[in-house]
């Protein structure tokens, strides 16, 4: 048994409702494609990256609630970051939504990102809460193909 | 009227809960649950007849033959099939479309000729006319939908004409609910010298198929919709047809003597089944039927229709959401695919599931026809002999919480 509420927190319902950091940026120097052939879900990450800092971050497309959601908290997160300040932002919440591991992440250096840990119970929406996160991995990888989380 | 609870009482996974809530199965075009019949059916075979068929002198082997066999007389008889050999054995639906399409359609699909399917076909019967099409130079033509969801039939002896060679066509669309007018496009097709292929996945479970009416060339559906075993399916061939069909996968069963050079085939239908089959299966498939015809498909249809009507009226009381296909439940089946402009499938999806309900979310194996609904998704619930009124007042009743929930401010 789970709770409902732990999935849809009231922060998680308004980042879906209103995204942060949503459209197109005209001064991106880096976009990726995230898709997930499953659902349709679809988004397009912009980045405008200045001497290895994220300077300006948007995102555009369309999907459900904690993939919305999860796409507006990043982009709120990792905005003026520098390229590895962002890899372990990443790390730790592929850590937290994963479980892969026993380690553990690290609550400080989520933040708010950690409203989305109830996702890591409904193993079904894993990949909503990742989407955007692999395009992220992506830009960082330089390598801004089309990724898809299937 | 069926006696519900009495069916209900026979399938043990109805009794479980999900979430702390009584089961609400509505995933039935996905797959249907099983009848303790078809449960014992399996552990019976395993624990008293297994052995291979086809093969042994001994008891056990000829046992275990003959209930196959009896399996496959129960599917003939099933479909009105005049014949038994005419049945093949396939995994599902899928490995018979690409049985039919790589064994006849390579052989008799000449450069220019076309193949015409219809613009609500699931992805297995639309990839391997792609790939037949592209191997043998042909032409793909997709025949185009209404907004209602039924096929659009106006320039129909355009779309069915000479270069035409075959017709391939969902009977129920699991996407949709749509009953297509199978007889029609059937007629049409053998008109032109074309054959005709149905995709009976979702309609031979629902409602009663009968090939020598339909006089269809091929037929192809899956145990698993139909209260049986996941990993068989039946393939139904004309046998006129199947005799000038060279073999689709080949090895053991499949020859009647080999050599090291050459090998000559076995009789029909055996000549379409290499390997070792899957035999406890089929024989759960055959219980499977029995089931369904001590119930009876047309009262199973009734039940359905009925079921349908009643949801389409409930479903009238739901704001913001948008319900596809047509809305006669006489041209349709138990299946009701939804979408909410501010709602995402799947947050609908996790939340009945919340619920106890259990609905299916995605595209269904239907992208080019979900996308043509501008849509990313849709939200679909689907009905078999089991579910009940009282089970769509509740997943009604549960939906409009989940739109409020995801659409009013907290």
């Amino acid at each position: 048994m789970y709770d409902i509420e732990e999935l849809y927190q009231e922060i998680i319902i308004d980042h879906s409702r209103n995204p942060r950091n949503f459209g197109k940026l005209d001064t991106a120097n880096k976009t990726a494609e995230g898709y997930n052939p499953l659902c349709g879900d679809q988004i397009t990450l912009y980045i405008e990256l200045k001497d290895k800092l994220i300077n300006k971050i948007k995102f555009s497309g369309s999907g459900c609630a904690i993939s919305k959601a999860s796409a507006s908290l990043m982009t709120e997160a990792i905005n003026q970051k520098t390229e590895s300040e962002a890899i372990i932002i990443f790390n730790n919440f592929r850590q937290m939504i994963t479980k892969t591991t026993d380690e553990d992440y690290d609550s400080d250096i989520l933040g708010d990102l950690e409203i989305l840990k109830g996702v890591s119970a409904f193993p079904a929406r894993i990949k909503c809460a990742t989407l955007a996160w692999h395009a992220l991995k992506s830009i960082l990888d330089n390598n801004n193909q089309e990724i898809s989380t299937e | 009227m069926l006696d519900i609870k009495k069916i209900r009482n026979d399938f043990p996974i109805l009794s479980r809960e999900v979430n702390n809530k009584p089961l609400i199965y509505f995933d039935n075009a996905a797959t249907s649950q099983k009848p303790i019949s078809v449960i014992n059916s399996l552990t019976e075979f395993y624990s008293k007849y297994n052995s291979n068929v086809h093969r042994g002198v001994h008891t056990l082997s000829m046992e275990s033959t003959d209930l196959f066999e009896e399996a496959r007389n129960r599917v003939a008889k099933f479909i009105n099939s005049k014949n038994s050999e005419s049945i093949i054995w396939t995994r599902n639906s899928t490995e018979g479309i690409n049985l039919v399409s790589n064994s006849w359609g390579r052989k008799n699909i000449q450069p220019g000729d076309e193949i015409l399917v219809t613009a609500m076909e699931h992805h297995s019967n639309l990839v391997p006319w792609q790939i037949l099409a592209d191997i043998n130079k042909a032409k793909l033509v997709i025949l185009p939908i209404n907004n209602d969801g039924t096929l659009n039939l106006d320039e129909i002896d355009t779309f069915i004409n000479s270069k035409t060679k075959i017709v391939s066509a969902v009977h129920m669309s699991n996407s949709l609910g749509t009953i297509n007018p199978i007889q029609e496009l059937c007629s049409k097709a053998h008109k032109v010298g074309a054959k005709f292929m149905l995709d009976g996945a979702q309609s031979v479970p629902h409602i009663p198929t009968d090939v020598a009416d339909i006089d269809c060339d091929f037929l192809v559906f899956s145990g698993h919709k139909m209260l049986g075993p996941t990993g068989i399916g039946v393939l139904y061939v004309k046998p006129e047809i199947l005799e000038e069909m060279d073999p689709f996968l080949t090895g053991g069963e499949m020859v009647l003597e080999v050599s090291y050079e050459k090998a000559k085939w076995n009789e029909l239908p055996m000549k379409f089944e290499a390997g070792t089959p899957n035999i406890a299966d089929a024989i759960a498939l055959g219980e499977a039927i029995v089931y369904l015809e001590n119930i009876g498909m047309q009262n199973i249809r009734n039940h359905e229709i009925e079921l349908t009507e009643y949801a389409l009226s409930k479903f009238k009381s739901l704001d913001k959401l948008t319900l596809f296909g047509p809305l006669d439940p006489l041209i349709r089946g138990g299946i009701l695919s939804f979408h909410s402009e501010d709602i995402h499938p799947h947050d609908i999806g996790t939340f009945l599931d919340h619920e106890g309900i259990a609905i299916r979310t995605g595209h269904h194996c239907t992208m080019p026809l979900i996308r043509s609904l501008n849509i990313p998704a849709t939200s679909r619930a689907s009905f078999y002999i089991y579910n009940t009124k009282d089970e769509i007042d509740y997943f009604i009743n549960t939906l409009g919480n989940a739109i409020r929930y995801f659409t009013d401010v907290k």
